[in-house]
């Protein structure tokens, strides 16, 4: 795949980063910043730039369930599933979201518009159960709203 | 600018003397941005230039701590008092603007109680709550370092650089009593006298914002709040044990503490508050962030700092401890969020003023994150010792809908249940420790009679085993193992013996896992099968879960009497096990039924029923 190519950007940071301690995890993240995931073609790159063995950037990525291996849709949707959007009804969302995507967890529906994951606690718990769309965060959430939600990031 | 001890303190007196006239705050953590604060911020800002209002200043802050009104807005008045509005929509905002700001008239619906006076000008009723570590939040806009500094922002470390040795500070912390928030309770003037005491050419001071207990959020507040109190704190435990460098190790899951970090660093070193000769002095101190990834178990100390060196986060067994051997193999102070935020406060007011609140072995106040089925779910600050009850019914306002209490679990995954009998214990390290729960980091739990102690254990073990790293085999093994055997009973496949199981493996957990994490991992059935009992053998004895959340015990059924033939749950039953035609009464096939339960939800007739 030609589109996974470091960008200049991304070189630039990865220089800056380079001779500081503990550099790895902060690349990961800004590779993930730009990818949505951690592209084979890029761990390798990224392997030379900071002179460090694939097999330990491997090692990280797995450790950590933030970093992906593959990629996710172009909305990603992340249900809550901490103990307090549990107690108020987390599950009935993700279930309610799978039918409606077709998709299960981890998944990405066909036309590629979608992928949900359940994560632990975003720290909004007085507002349980929450979820997140790129980022922007929904609380209370009742499965009745979920197809407004959808609506609004379907196609955009 | 960069500040010079005598600069600062003018400058700090110019603060004061400008201020003056209305304030607005608008509650602007992720929290309250989620609840639609930016729409109530922006009406408000219009109204203001439009009705050209003079002396009132709008401004954004941290939490108030009322989550369940969110959005909220305090109208302060230049005469002090105040009225805080909850819910805020666009329509409300409007209201307050015409009605309050500009008429003089507060409105009468959507008030809320202050949650606590303002340690700085207390008054004479001190209200239920204490607000030490939270002193600021709500009350400063956090990206505004001038605001900090108003409120005696690094008074506390210039006073540390010109009038104490390292030694004076150790011993203020330490006769102040204060203990580690991230959940262990270890004395933090003990922790810096250690670090202090071991010689080393470089020394670090790292901060633990990896909050990573599902429930809890205090963290995320006091950072999204008041940032510069950590840094504050921080630079002081530098000074104290002779550090330049710190590090905030923060998740990657809380965005918006992450600007408001950067935004907070950037300008302590533009005023000269970090970095190079630190107000003029020879000490000179750098802070950086670094993101954690998800994983639970990197908020343990050593997993941590493995972490930031950049590797997989897995523990390393104790000692040497962090305080000799701690990043890159030097001596390093690790300190929660809550714990530093304490700390200029404790170096200001005096470790007497701090070791009067609290109980004998508990000092000061803690904060917790009051979530589930209670009604006014927030985050709350109390002095140590107040009991559950107080903060159940007397701060949060009872349970929800009217329902019984049944158990709040404090700590998380790694902590225990407390039940009905135990409300008027006082809160405190060790009386929590003493009735199998634990104080944590301040997550507090609260369920009711619809919440089933198997499922919600269950659900505590599945967290763990998950998030387990695998290097030790009780941990790894154990923890499976007994989730396997809580599965087992949540479907009704319990044996008697199961309990003994669990009991034998959790006991073998706490003594041989490595890390807190595997030691801890047992707590939640621990506790709930010492007070819950019954409930597990209803599960195995009778396969019956009284709360209807185990839902292989579940059998669902339509009432003859009741059902319509409306077909709307033979439509939405994903196995198609529901027979009937239209207008005649439909039967669910057990055999084939997964229970699902949305035939329950899908039918608006009351005719499913659920048993
Ligand atoms: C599995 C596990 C997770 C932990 N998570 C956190 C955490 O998220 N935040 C925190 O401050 N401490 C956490 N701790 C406690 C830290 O190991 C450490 O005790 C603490 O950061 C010390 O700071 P304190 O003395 O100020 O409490 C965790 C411990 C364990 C065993
Ligand atoms: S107790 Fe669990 S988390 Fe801790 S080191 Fe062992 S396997 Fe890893
Ligand atoms: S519980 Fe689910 S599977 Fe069973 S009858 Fe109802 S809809 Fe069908
Ligand atoms: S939804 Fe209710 S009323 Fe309608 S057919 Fe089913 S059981 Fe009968
Ligand atoms: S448990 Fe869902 S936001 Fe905390
Ligand atoms: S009000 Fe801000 S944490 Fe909820």
């Amino acid at each position: 795949m030609s589109e996974n190519k470091l960008t200049a950007e991304l070189i630039s940071f990865i220089n800056e980063w380079k001779n500081k301690q503990g550099n790895l995890i902060m690349v990961l993240h800004k590779v993930q910043e730009h990818f949505g995931y951690i592209p084979r073609e890029i761990a390798f790159e990224v392997a030379d730039l900071l002179d460090v063995p694939v097999a330990k950037i491997y090692g990280v990525v797995t450790f950590y369930h933030l970093f992906k291996l593959t990629k996710p849709g172009r909305n990603q949707i992340s249900v809550c599933m901490g103990t307090a959007c549990y107690l108020k009804g987390g599950e009935d969302i993700i279930l309610d979201l799978e039918r409606q995507l077709g998709v299960g967890l981890n998944a990405v529906t066909p036309d590629g518009e979608f992928s949900m994951e359940a994560v632990r606690c975003i720290g909004c718990c007085g507002l349980a159960p929450v979820m997140t769309v790129n980022g922007e965060v929904f609380g209370s959430v009742k499965t009745a709203q979920l197809k407004t939600i959808l609506a609004k990031f379907r196609g955009k | 600018m960069k500040f010079t001890r005598d600069t600062l303190k003018s400058h700090r007196s110019g603060l004061h003397a400008a201020q003056a006239g209305t304030t607005v705050l608008v509650g602007m953590g992720t929290c309250g941005i989620a609840a639609g604060a930016k729409a109530a911020f922006q009406t408000l800002e219009k109204a203001i230039a439009d009705k050209k209002l003079k002396n009132v200043v709008l401004k954004k802050t941290g939490c108030l701590g009322l989550c369940f009104s969110e959005p909220t807005v305090e109208v302060k008045n230049a005469n002090g008092s105040s009225t805080v509005y909850g819910n805020v929509d666009a329509a409300l905002a409007e209201r307050i603007a015409v009605e309050h700001l500009a008429g003089g008239k507060p409105l009468t619906e959507n008030v809320y109680e202050q949650p606590a006076a303002d340690i700085f000008n207390q008054s004479a009723s001190p209200l239920k709550q204490t607000r030490i570590v939270l002193r600021n939040c709500a009350v400063i806009n956090p990206e505004i370092i001038d605001e900090y500094i108003a409120r005696d922002g690094y008074a506390a470390l210039e006073k540390a650089l010109f009038d104490m040795t390292p030694d004076d500070v150790v011993k203020e912390i330490t006769d102040s009593g204060l203990r580690g928030r991230g959940g262990a309770g270890f004395p933090t003037g003990r922790k810096w006298q250690f670090t202090k005491n071991t010689p080393a050419d470089q020394k670090y001071i790292v901060c633990n914002a990896d909050e990573g207990d599902p429930g809890a959020y205090m963290d995320r507040s006091v950072l999204e709040g008041d940032p510069h109190s950590v840094l504050e704190a921080m630079a002081i435990a530098g000074y104290t044990v002779g550090a330049s460098k710190g590090f905030i190790y923060i998740r990657a899951e809380y965005p918006l503490a992450i600007e408001r970090l950067n935004t907070a660093i950037a300008q302590a070193k533009q005023c000269g508050l970090l970095g190079e000769k630190i107000l003029g002095t020879e000490f000179s101190f750098d802070i950086e962030l670094r993101l954690g990834a998800g994983a639970f178990v990197c908020g343990e100390e050593t997993a941590l700092l493995t972490s930031i060196e950049g590797n997989r986060g897995m523990p390393v067994p104790r000692p040497p401890f962090p305080a000799v051997k701690g990043l890159w193999g030097k001596p390093t102070v690790i300190n929660n969020v809550e714990t530093y935020a304490a700390i200029p406060i404790v170096l200001l007011k005096g470790s007497k003023w701090f070791s009067r609140i609290g109980t004998e072995t508990s000092k000061g106040t803690k904060v917790f994150a009051v979530t589930g089925k209670i009604k006014n779910s927030g985050l709350i600050e109390v002095p140590m010792g107040t009991t559950l009850r107080e903060i159940i019914y007397n701060i949060c306002g009872g349970i929800a809908s009217g329902r019984q209490f049944k158990a709040a679990q404090t700590g998380g995954p790694s902590g225990g249940c407390i039940t009905p009998e135990f409300l008027d214990t006082p809160i405190d390290y060790e009386s929590l420790q003493a009735i199998g729960s634990m104080m944590g980091s301040g997550g507090m739990i609260i369920m009711d009679e619809d919440d089933c102690m198997i499922d919600v254990t269950k659900f505590y073990l599945e967290f763990t085993v998950d998030e387990s790293c695998g290097k030790c085999a009780p941990c790894r093994i154990g923890g499976r193992t007994c989730y396997n055997i809580l599965d087992r009973i949540s479907k009704g496949k319990g044996q008697l013996d199961d309990l003994q199981k669990l009991k034998d493996i959790g006991h073998a957990m706490r003594k041989a896992s490595l890390c807190g994490l595997g030691q801890t991992a047992p707590n939640p059935f621990m506790s709930t099968m010492k007070y819950f009992e019954e409930e597990y053998r209803a599960h195995i004895v009778d396969k019956k879960c009284a709360a209807g959340k185990c839902k292989e015990m579940l059998t669902y059924s339509i009432d003859a009497e009741k059902c319509v033939g409306c077909t709307a749950c033979a439509r939405r039953c994903p196995v198609s096990c529901i027979a009937g035609e239209v207008k005649k009464l439909h039967v669910i096939d057990q055999s084939k039924c997964i229970k699902c339960g949305q035939c329950f939800t899908a039918c608006k007739f009351d005719a499913v029923k659920k048993g």
